[in-house]
């Protein structure tokens, strides 16, 4: 076994480490519910930590391996989200089995989401930095605004659309309206799971710790870390970034399916699907270490339970993440930190290299 | 036929003729300077030659295929790789990936077959770290393969970014100053490794550089260029000892 | 008529853009950062004038001045704490995302100290406007002084920059830091200083902005600061008059959007002005190209 652990890479190893822990924590978690140890609140969390960890780890596919700041995160998870919770309301009384209608229903939230990635990705990947995450922002913004606007109605002879209201559907007396404006899907059947988040969590895993560790991963990593010479060696700039960014939104859409099936009510605000979700997405990614998967993982996890443990603390809550987000953001990038890091915390890694 | 055939290759930046009028013809397995004052355009002309600019008049055939205004990604793909004059390696990939990003378009298999671990990814993967090691090899960084670019001592990056050149199996290398920085021990070691490269990749070199030791120790031919404008061309010591040349540099 | 009076909110609303958009124009320019809590230094400075009017019953001149000065030395204290640190960053995200941090802090800060209800913010303006065509064109007097006032500020800025020494001193780090350094300039005292005119401005803009449309929250910033970036975007980043043109510009397509097409998809409408200007010409109408060196 330790022969085993030696011959495998440090990437290898560093993967198995983080799906160990996310295992690890499933089980003491359902351990717990089963003994009824948490309260029922803390249990109701439990989807939504999952759809976050999918979340902070695809967006930082983006932030991280890609390098390009997206501020639209939301609006994928809103895509996936809508397109899911539709086709669902849809088939609730076709397809009874619950978790076939689940599944059909998650692979068109990641399919939309999927397309949108691409439409959005190939006009704004032209951008660069700051225009880039600007861009992103809008297109997030008019996702949601736009879906405010939907009015999706059917009846005996088929859809109905309009984007002014329900009257103008102009509906037989047996139509039923499925998306409603500002006041959204409602009767989504609650398919998410504990265990459906989990099962979603370790396959978004799979999916990006295998891309980052691979030819395209590389090629990915390449451009962001130095994008002229990725393309003096031949690397596609164009193909990579999309692949990132469309990889990423697709799971982004995943997490949306989640989210819509744990609701019985579907509505889009700022709150869930606006920039500040995007922002506080960008707070786990950030916190967690940009390009540093198992850190998202662990920081979705921290900041989505700390709250519900500490609760007196709720009214400070975004007010430390705020401060906590400046700190983290000059401790590890300004270069007078990181001379003084060098200088006082790295004694340890000095001599090692020393030796080699 | 020679390797690379340029004719007439020039670009103006506002009014300013950046190149003009710049010929150069390199044989197979050629060790080639391009030198010159500061400012004088050589940057540019490889700038020109691998397509991060496009040039406003002039030809370039690469093995006899015509590459001229191409893309930087097709004219690596057609055979011509470089290292730059700052240093540009991919800080955060260990020293390994660096070459082995290099070896991307030589060695492929599919995205899924990369996600899902199948066959193709393990068999092409390890090739490409074979490849990538003995690369390493020739420019004795098989012992940092591991660590991260950015931690290599300085002289230490600029052969990486060399290996990450070959890698990508060029026609053509274009080295612009690979010995700026450089102690005169760690230029001498540099310059063997040149001439190695040379021999046993059957690779023709162009190189900008500055330290006249190593162009007149390896380059067989030159080209001078001042303000733009090709001062002198031919064989190395005919070149260095011309008055025309002598003048640019010293001034009068 | 009702054309007419559409734009004339729209040039009013635009005027209050242009105010904002020069303040992210001019720290885009010198400090070539997106300062992203510019927005909510509008917030800072609503509440600064709405605090010092109804709690302390300061006259509304008065309540602007110290907006303006509360305004002036948040910017800098904001730029001294978590903008200037990073200023020689090896990842241009780092300071992007440092300032997403600042304005979710001035945010929550807000929240904590004002309450999630929304104030209503009392105008500073008392006069009624007038009225023109027998009625029928009615012209608030908030929508009047916002046009003059941004007009007043674009002419003492745009002179500013051209005829004074530190106005000249801007230009020079915008153009190269390490250069004015070296010709003797005080880049930090220089970029401070852009950083103290930009939040001042916010100042201004924040209570015109609540005169016009009066409900106060901590969130009352993040949108119009947004839309002044489109703005800044759009007349071309890094320039004085393309602010003021982007900034007009900007307020009368949303105005009209409202007025015309759909509330709800002003706001979708505007941002999509946005990606088209940044997708057929990145350096918007009056911006200058930049090429990377390799």
């Amino acid at each position: 076994m330790s022969g085993m652990l030696k011959k495998m890479s440090k990437n290898t190893k560093n993967s198995l480490i983080t799906y160990g822990i996310v295992i690890a924590a499933y089980i003491v978690m359902q351990i717990l519910i089963s003994t009824g140890s948490i309260s029922s609140l803390l249990e109701g969390l439990m989807v939504p930590l999952c759809y976050y960890i999918i979340l902070a780890v695809s967006l930082n596919l983006v932030v991280g391996i890609l390098g390009e700041l997206s501020l639209g995160h939301a609006g994928f998870m809103c895509v996936g989200a809508f397109s899911s919770a539709f086709f669902s309301k849809c088939m609730r009384d076709v397809i009874t089995v619950d978790i076939v209608r689940f599944l059909l229903a998650l692979i068109i939230g990641i399919v939309v989401a999927a397309i949108f990635g691409i439409l959005i990705g190939i006009p704004v990947l032209r951008l660069k930095g700051d225009y880039l995450a600007i861009v992103t922002l809008a297109f997030g913004e008019i996702i949601k605004n736009l879906v405010n606007v939907l009015y999706i109605g059917k009846d005996s002879n088929g859809f109905h659309f309009s984007t002014k209201d329900v009257l103008a559907l102009d509906m037989e007396p047996d139509g039923t309206v499925i998306v409603n404006g500002p006041q959204g899907i409602t009767g989504t059947p609650k398919d998410a799971t504990f265990l459906i988040g989990f099962i979603l969590i370790l396959i978004t895993l799979f999916i990006v710790l295998n891309l980052i560790n691979s030819r395209d991963g590389r090629a990915i990593m390449s451009i962001r870390d130095n994008r002229i010479a990725a393309e003096s060696i031949g690397i596609n700039i164009t193909k990579y970034k999309l692949m990132a960014f469309t990889i990423s939104a697709a799971l982004a859409g995943a997490a949306g399916v989640l989210y819509a099936h744990n609701l019985s009510t579907l509505t889009a605000t700022t709150n869930n699907f606006g920039y500040n979700q995007s922002i506080m997405i960008l707070v786990f990614v950030v916190l967690g270490g940009i390009g540093n998967i198992r850190g998202s993982v662990i920081a979705a996890v921290i900041l989505t339970l700390l709250p519900e443990l500490l609760r007196g603390l709720d009214d400070y809550r975004m007010l430390i993440y705020a401060v906590v987000l400046i700190f983290m953001m000059l401790f590890n990038w300004a270069p007078k930190a990181i001379e003084w890091r060098e200088r006082y915390l790295r004694f340890g890694k000095k001599k090692k290299e020393a030796v080699q | 036929m020679a390797l690379l055939d340029v004719k007439n290759l020039g670009i103006s930046f506002g009014g300013l003729r950046a190149v003009n009028a710049f010929d150069i013809s390199i044989e197979k397995e050629e060790l080639y300077g391009l030198i010159g004052p500061n400012g004088a355009g050589k940057t540019t002309v490889f700038n020109l030659l691998t397509g991060v600019y496009k040039p406003d008049s002039g030809k370039v055939l690469l093995d006899g295929k015509d590459i001229t205004g191409k893309k930087t990604i097709e004219i690596s793909k057609a055979g011509i790789a470089r290292t730059f004059q700052n240093i540009r390696l991919f800080k955060k990939l260990s020293v390994l990936d660096n070459v082995k990003t290099g070896l991307h378009n030589k060695h492929h298999y599919s995205t899924v077959e990369g996600i899902l671990r199948l066959p193709g990814y393990r068999r092409v993967e390890k090739e490409m770290d074979e490849k990538a090691m003995e690369l390493l090899k020739v420019f004795d960084l098989e012992k940092s393969a591991h660590i991260d670019a950015a931690n290599l001592p300085y002289g230490q990056q600029r052969r990486l970014e060399i290996a990450r050149a070959l890698a990508t199996e060029p026609k053509l290398l274009l080295l612009d100053e690979p010995a700026a920085g450089m102690n005169p021990n760690e230029t001498g070691e540099l310059m063997e490794m040149i001439r190695f490269v040379r021999e046993e990749f059957h690779m023709t070199i162009l190189l900008i550089e500055h330290d006249m030791k190593l162009v007149s120790g390896i380059c067989e031919r030159l080209t001078v260029l001042n303000f733009g404008e090709m001062l002198a061309q031919g064989r190395t010591s005919d070149v260095l000892n011309d008055p025309q040349v002598i003048t640019a540099y010293l001034g009068e | 008529m009702s054309f007419i009076s559409y734009l004339i909110n729209g040039l009013s609303l635009g005027s209050v853009y242009a105010i904002i958009a020069l303040g992210y124009t001019m720290v885009y320019g010198i400090a070539k950062m997106l300062n992203f809590a510019h927005g909510d230094v509008i917030m800072v400075g609503a509440y600064t004038a709405f605090i010092a009017m109804t709690q302390a019953g300061i006259s509304p001149v008065a309540s602007v001045a110290m907006a303006v000065c509360v305004c002036t030395l948040l910017g800098i204290v904001i730029e001294r704490i978590a903008y200037k640190p990073l200023r020689n960053a090896s990842s241009s995200l780092a300071v992007l995302i440092t300032a997403i941090g600042v304005s979710y802090l001035l945010q929550n800060i807000a929240l904590l100290v004002f309450g999630e209800n929304a104030k209503t913010f009392q105008s500073v303006i008392k006069w009624k406007g007038i009225s023109l065509a027998d009625g029928q064109l009615n012209i608030s007097g908030e929508t009047i002084v916002t046009i003059i006032v941004c007009l007043i500020i674009m002419t003492v800025l745009i002179l500013f920059v051209q005829k004074t020494k530190p106005g000249q001193a801007m230009r020079a780090v915008s153009e190269d830091k390490g250069a004015a350094q070296l010709m003797g300039i005080n880049v930090n005292g220089t970029i401070a200083l852009t950083f103290a005119i930009g939040s001042a401005l916010a100042a201004v803009a924040g209570v015109m902005y609540c005169s016009a449309y009066p409900t106060l929250s901590a969130y009352t910033g993040s949108m119009p600061g947004i839309k002044a970036f489109v703005a800044a975007v759009f007349g071309g980043i890094g320039s004085i008059p393309g602010a003021f043109i982007g900034g007009l510009l900007l307020g009368v397509i949303e105005i009209f959007s409202k007025a015309y097409i759909s509330s709800l998809l002003a706001d979708a409408i505007v941002f999509a002005v946005l990606i088209i200007v940044l997708l057929v010409k990145p350096t918007g109408i009056l911006g200058k190209k930049i090429q990377e060196k390799v």
